[in-house]
């Protein structure tokens, strides 16, 4: 018997059931979408965490004050905090580093008739290029203004977009706080990261902040950012020696700050996306695994209600292998159309969704591959049961059969 | 059509083709044992028609499945051809069904929502006939059985009478030496039985095919030139129909 024939066959079987075929082919639709789309969603997610992360700035160091646990769940313990001469040592004793000191709060925000509590930094102009957070217009403090901690102000761009509406913020003057000040310059826009808008922000002079908001010479972190790729663990082991001098750690003590590289949060987050991933994955997989089971059980009632065809078939000179041949490539057509529809759908809902929750859509050839292949086995392996049940079947009893 | 069995029948005797020797076919075992064949023999020249006939449960279906290689016997030889044919295995006697046997039944067993012409080509496809020439094939004993017109009609749309014709069709599209009926007018009625008898006995005359029938009616027996008798698993008369069913 030719191979094409064998196809013809088993096609003309599956187009003369079509809803049986669609329902059957079904499971597996849902079992390969599901699992491609779930895969690609987890990597899309994980690439969307790195490049988040990579936007905060690369090269990162934290510094805060408490005793740290390692992990992505730390737990911070109350100690002193940080002051500018801390962040002074830092730049002094510290080579090929910039240094950013920032000091964070919140105040009651007034633009003219809009008001709206904004997070407020105190920090330096450092801060522009360590964050990784340049101006889009304007200019950035003066050293005048920083030393004396004048009230100015450069703002995100979500205030200028709700609450200047269209005005010219440049030169304008708000309340922030009690404090009337000048907006100096506008920030280049961050979108959302991790559920928070990095626009909705105001940058005061760590001066202001801490005489006019705060009421306290705190820095709360230290934003250090290593000047040479590659030099982050010399940085972060100085500041640490510098730090336990300052602080009188005694050595064997533990440290009442700690220092985290943003390397290491972003290890931290794509092992946890990583391992979610496959989780997804695995669920996703199990879904595969029960659209098997439903080919096999159509393809075993189909055989039971074709057992008269099979007789047919076997009187006209089919022999055994004919027709498991048929049944078995009749099952394998059903899950590979079921695998490149469930592949067109998972690809489709993974650029939708990555589309509409704005994270990178990333097309990984691998898991289409192994869940294409996936399919046409469980076509194989599940249909192979039932071929062979009608294989078997005696002639004259087949041609009996009602 | 050449058939090759013309010649010979013109030279003198035609040679033997079905030969059963002693042959049994026994179900169960024991106290239910039950003996549907029970030491039968037989031979069957080319070109003859015969006409097996018998009450239920006689062995003649079971005969006729045998000489069909549908089945095999539990005792006794089954010579086909010159060749033993009873001790083959299941694929063997595929392949003598694909290329020496047609069948017809009584229930037509046509594929259902399948093309006439698909029908008729089917025991071509499983024997490896390129599409073409399958085809053509198929369109010429669709055209012999006087159905040239209904090539595209699935069963559903075709009648008792039609149905069974496409059916000889099948059976004859591989121009098999023999072909075998299994009771083909049981489910016409008159008009129509007599049409597909005419249908048997043109195709015998114009290929000299050999047509062993089942049958339990002695109108439908009389077209055969000879009548095997069965009862209780033995072949108890032999003879010409006026001779068996007077």
């Amino acid at each position: 018997m030719r191979v094409l024939d064998v196809l013809s066959l088993s096609t003309q079987a599956i187009a003369r059931n079509k809803l049986r075929s669609f329902l059957t082919t079904l499971g597996i639709i849902i079992g390969v979408a599901s699992v491609v789309a779930m895969v690609h969603l987890g990597q899309s997610a994980t690439r969307s965490v790195t490049e988040r992360i990579a936007s905060i700035g690369s090269n990162l160091l934290f510094v805060m004050p408490g005793t740290s646990l390692r992990g992505p769940g730390a737990v911070r313990t109350s100690a002193e905090n940080f002051d500018l001469s801390d962040v002074d040592a830092i730049r002094r004793e510290v080579d090929g580093v910039e240094v950013a000191p920032a000091l964070a709060t919140t105040a009651r925000v007034v633009v003219g008739n809009a008001n709206d509590t904004i997070p407020v930094l105190g920090t330096s102009n450092e801060y522009l290029s360590v964050r990784n957070h340049p101006l889009d217009y304007g200019r950035a403090f003066e050293s005048g203004e920083l030393s004396s901690g004048a009230s100015v102000c450069i703002i995100g761009k979500t205030l200028v977009d709700e609450m200047f509406l269209g005005q010219e913020p440049l030169g304008a003057t708000i309340r922030v706080g009690r404090t009337a000040c000048r907006v100096i310059g506008v920030l280049s826009e961050k979108g959302e990261s991790m559920g928070q808008d990095r626009d909705k922000t105001i940058l005061m002079p760590i001066k202001a902040v801490q005489r006019r908001l705060v009421g306290k010479l705190d820095v709360s972190v230290i934003y250090v950012s290593a000047l040479v790729d590659g030099t982050t663990k010399r940085v972060q082991s100085q500041i640490e020696s510098l730090l336990r001098q300052r602080r009188r750690v005694d050595s064997g003590g533990v440290d009442d700050f700690y220092v985290r590289d943003t390397q290491e949060i972003a290890e931290a987050l794509e092992s946890t996306t990583n391992t979610l991933t496959v989780l997804l994955g695995a669920i996703a997989a199990v879904s595969l695994l029960v659209g098997g089971i439903g080919i096999m059980n159509i393809m075993l009632v189909s055989v039971t209600e074709r057992t008269r065809e099979i007789g047919i078939r076997l009187a006209i000179g089919a022999r055994a292998r004919d027709v498991l041949n048929q049944f078995l490539v009749e099952s394998i057509v059903l899950s590979t159309l079921g695998g490149i529809i469930g592949l067109l759908l998972g690809v489709g809902g993974t650029w939708l969704l990555t589309w509409k929750l704005d994270m990178p859509f990333v097309l990984s050839p691998l898991i289409m591959v192994v869940g294409f292949s996936f399919s046409v086995a469980i076509g194989v392996v599940f249909g192979f049961f039932p071929a062979r049940k009608a294989a078997r079947l005696n002639p004259i009893d087949a041609l009996r059969h009602e | 059509m050449s058939d090759g069995y013309g010649e010979v029948r013109e030279s003198g005797v035609p040679p033997t083709i079905v030969e059963l020797c002693d042959v049994y076919k026994i179900y169960g075992r024991g106290a239910t044992e039950v003996r549907a064949l029970d030491g039968v023999s037989l031979t069957i020249r080319a070109g003859e028609f015969v006409a097996i006939m018998g009450p239920s449960g006689s062995g003649k279906s079971t005969c006729m499945n045998i000489i069909g290689c549908l089945d095999s016997p539990s005792a006794g030889q089954y010579i086909f051809s010159g060749v033993d044919v009873g001790t083959l295995g299941r694929d063997e006697r595929a392949l003598v069904r694909r290329h020496f046997m047609g069948f017809v039944f009584q229930s037509y067993n046509l594929l259902p929502r399948t093309s006439a012409l698909s029908n008729v080509e089917l025991p071509l496809v499983y024997e490896g006939v390129r599409p073409a020439l399958r085809h053509r094939r198929a369109v010429s004993a669709l055209a012999a059985v006087g159905l040239a017109d209904r090539q595209a009609a699935t069963s559903a749309e075709l009648s008792g009478g039609q149905q069974q014709r496409v059916a000889i069709a099948r059976a004859l599209v591989t121009e098999p030496p023999v072909l075998l009926a299994d009771e083909p007018t049981g489910n016409l009625d008159t008009v129509m039985a007599r049409e597909v008898m005419t249908q048997l006995t043109d195709v015998r005359r114009e290929r000299g095919v050999t047509i062993v029938m089942v049958t339990h009616e002695p109108d439908i027996a009389r077209y055969a030139d000879r009548v095997l008798l069965f009862t209780d698993g033995k072949l108890v008369r032999d003879g010409t129909p006026a001779e068996v069913l007077a």
